[in-house]
């Protein structure tokens, strides 16, 4: 390090312009890898380019990317939230309970997102007021949830949600246009708007690349935390929702283990996981290609488990290439 | 006056409390017996706990050691069905190695290539466990399958308590020089304490942590035999979720996430306060459902406590902001 530092620092003769920066940027590599992953797909299987098709693997990817840009936020702000996958499952536990009590279906979606933001509440509140890391307390609440659901269902297992319910994970909007994909999209843009050109989405980044420097210049950093941990919550609850309502029932293990898909996914849109930069469009195209690679290695006849490795080896290999580059960069330069 | 308030003493307070509580009820509970068959119960829990505990106090986390013990006990038992006669000796060396190979590649990735711990082991986690699958195509090896002796030597009875039990033992007495008197174990709370003055004193941070590492995977490698021993099954799911317990019975044991402040006899009681309530629930009728929830409860409880009795007397003058990070 202090070699580097030492040496004559190498200016260049102009600024790069906007297009240049554009092309070279974590995003545009992963549109390509994104596109070349479709063409792959496409050249493998020929089932891959049908528009049904194409249409059910948007649900590998639509819940967890729901709570994917909630993430990225709270990332992107220094902490993380390792609950969400147990969030899900306390909220779906939570309207299965309600459903026993005879709820209709808005009462069913007002349970949800309820459970979803009390649960962030509890995250956020024993990050913010006591000054816990943010990773043990989520490791705790995470157990503590999934605890929760299992006690409630032990084995078991809630079925015979009302029909209309249904219309979340299993509706179409237009074609194959689904109602999850809708919501998805929608949510796209309205975390892009938040983030990038808001005063929250500047006092997020603030708060990510210097908490104390931010508190100082009038950002209440406490109150910032809080809300990204309200808001992860309100997306774990919808997409509780979702699931659900795709699944048709509720079991104590519910979308175990999507944390790791979520925060692959996050990660893998280019957010630096020690906070402080990152991008909405980045985490879309992420969920895209994590979608891709999910859907083609389906239609190959690749187990679950097998997939699980390859999003362990992108998790590792995203953060470490780019990594490996600039050492290789610097040794030979 | 200083030791009765020390967190060990609380938590073996509690310890002490919690048995009296169930004893009261079914005195059997406390029999010298049961209470031996308790601590062999724990013993798989104390051994990753000690592991864990040295990669904590470098302000590191390991979530695979759960994947390593899966992954690790899979390879012993597939080489016990291969070759059957091979010698305990030798599958323990090859638990061993092969735990510390697989913690080296965290280490590694953490040292050299400066990602962090939770990435790397949240990653390695599901790699290791998919592996397994890859190696196995999801078959389960059963006891018939292994030799008796394989199976025989985590239970063998010596001196009133399994094999098992004496070897946390030994791990935790091992442990226990090593933290208090080697360099190694000097580093590791002085990386976890103060990188930058460790860095100043000539410590290479990145090297204690791969060491920490690497201790961490051995140790779950040695468990995954004994476990697989133990239980006479393995498949791809053995263990699971059990990097949570792991990493609880160090918070409750006053590990401090933030590095730096643990000791190894505080992780030992953080592990035998889970191992008793994880066996005392059936005794006093409470489903075994229960348990997830306990265990989590347990950990934010810890973590709230170590924050409050952590905190600085000091006048505060200015709020600080960077308590969260």
């Amino acid at each position: 390090m202090s070699l580097t530092d030492n040496a004559p620092r190498h200016i260049p003769d102009r600024l790069r312009s906007p297009l240049q920066d554009k092309l070279v940027s974590w995003e545009s590599l992963l549109l390509a890898v994104a596109i070349a992953i479709f063409i792959v797909n496409s050249l493998a299987s020929p089932y891959f380019l049908n528009a049904w098709n194409l249409s059910d693997a948007t649900f590998n990817f639509t819940e967890k990317a729901m709570i994917a840009f909630a993430m990225a936020l709270l990332i992107i702000s220094g902490e993380i939230d390792l609950s969400v996958a147990a969030i899900i499952a306390l909220a779906s536990t939570a309207m299965g309970v309600a459903m026993e009590m005879g709820a209709g279906t808005p009462m069913l979606v007002l349970v949800g997102l309820t459970t979803g933001v009390l649960c962030g509440a509890f995250n956020g509140a024993l990050v913010t007021k006591l000054g816990l890391p943010s990773i043990v307390v989520t490791i705790g609440t995470m157990s503590l949830f999934r605890g929760i659901s299992y006690i409630i269902l032990g084995d078991g297992a809630f079925r015979g949600y009302p029909s209309s319910f249904s219309w979340f994970g299993q509706g179409y909007v237009f074609w194959v246009i689904s109602v999850e994909f809708v919501i998805f999209a929608l949510l796209a843009v309205i975390f892009g708007v938040v983030l990038h050109k808001t005063n929250f989405g500047r006092m997020v980044y603030a708060t990510g690349n210097n908490a104390t420097g931010a508190l100082f210049s009038g950002v209440r950093v406490d109150r910032v935390k809080m809300t990204l941990f309200l808001l992860t919550g309100l997306m774990s609850g919808l997409a509780a929702i979702c699931l659900t309502s795709r699944l048709g029932s509720t079991r104590p293990s519910i979308a175990s283990g999507m944390e790791l898909e979520v925060v692959t996914m996050v990660v893998l849109g280019g957010v630096n996981i020690l906070g402080g930069s990152g991008s909405i469009p980045g985490v879309v195209i992420a969920a895209f290609v994590m979608g891709l690679v999910t859907f083609g290695l389906g239609l190959l006849n690749v187990p679950g488990i097998v997939m699980s490795i390859f999003i362990g080896l992108l998790l590792i290999g995203v953060i470490a290439l780019p990594r490996l580059w600039t050492m290789w960069r610097k040794k030979v330069g | 006056m200083s030791h009765l308030k020390s967190r060990e003493a609380i938590l073996f307070g509690a310890i002490l409390c919690l048995l009296f509580v169930v004893a009261t009820r079914f005195p059997a509970f406390v029999a010298p017996g049961t209470l031996v068959a308790v601590f062999t119960d724990t013993s798989p829990l104390m051994i990753l706990a000690m592991g864990q505990m040295a990669v904590i106090l470098t302000r590191c986390i390991d979530l695979s050691v759960a994947a390593n013990l899966a992954l690790t006990g899979m390879v012993c038992a597939m080489i016990n069905v291969a070759a059957p006669d091979l010698p305990v000796a030798v599958i323990l060396a090859v638990s061993l190695a092969m735990g510390a190979m697989l913690g080296a590649i965290n280490g590694i990735l953490v040292w050299k290539l400066s990602i962090p711990p939770i990435v790397v082991t949240l990653g390695t986690m599901t790699i290791f466990r998919g592996i397994i699958f890859l190696l196995t195509e999801g078959k389960w090896i059963n006891a018939h399958e292994m030799s008796p002796q394989f199976t025989g030597f985590p239970r063998a009875d010596v001196l009133g308590m399994p094999v098992l039990g004496w070897i946390a033992v030994l791990v935790s007495v091992v442990m226990l020089v090593v933290m208090a008197r080697t360099t190694l174990g000097r580093s590791i709370y002085a990386v976890g304490g103060n990188p930058h003055a460790a860095v100043y004193t000539g410590i290479d941070v990145g090297k204690t942590q791969f060491a920490a590492f690497v201790i961490s995977g051995m140790l779950a490698g040695l468990t995954g035999y004994l476990w697989v021993a133990r239980y006479s099954v393995a498949y791809v799911d053995i263990a699971g979720g059990f990097e949570l317990d792991v990493v609880a019975a160090c918070v409750i044991g006053g590990v401090s996430i933030a590095g730096g402040a643990g000791t190894v006899v505080g992780t030992l009681l953080g592990a035998l306060f889970l191992g008793v309530v994880k066996n005392a629930l059936p005794v006093v009728d409470i489903s075994p459902f229960w348990q997830l929830a306990i265990s989590g409860a347990a950990i934010i409880i810890a973590v709230a406590f170590n924050a409050q009795s952590g905190r600085s007397k000091g006048r505060v003058i200015l709020k600080s902001a960077e308590h969260a990070q």
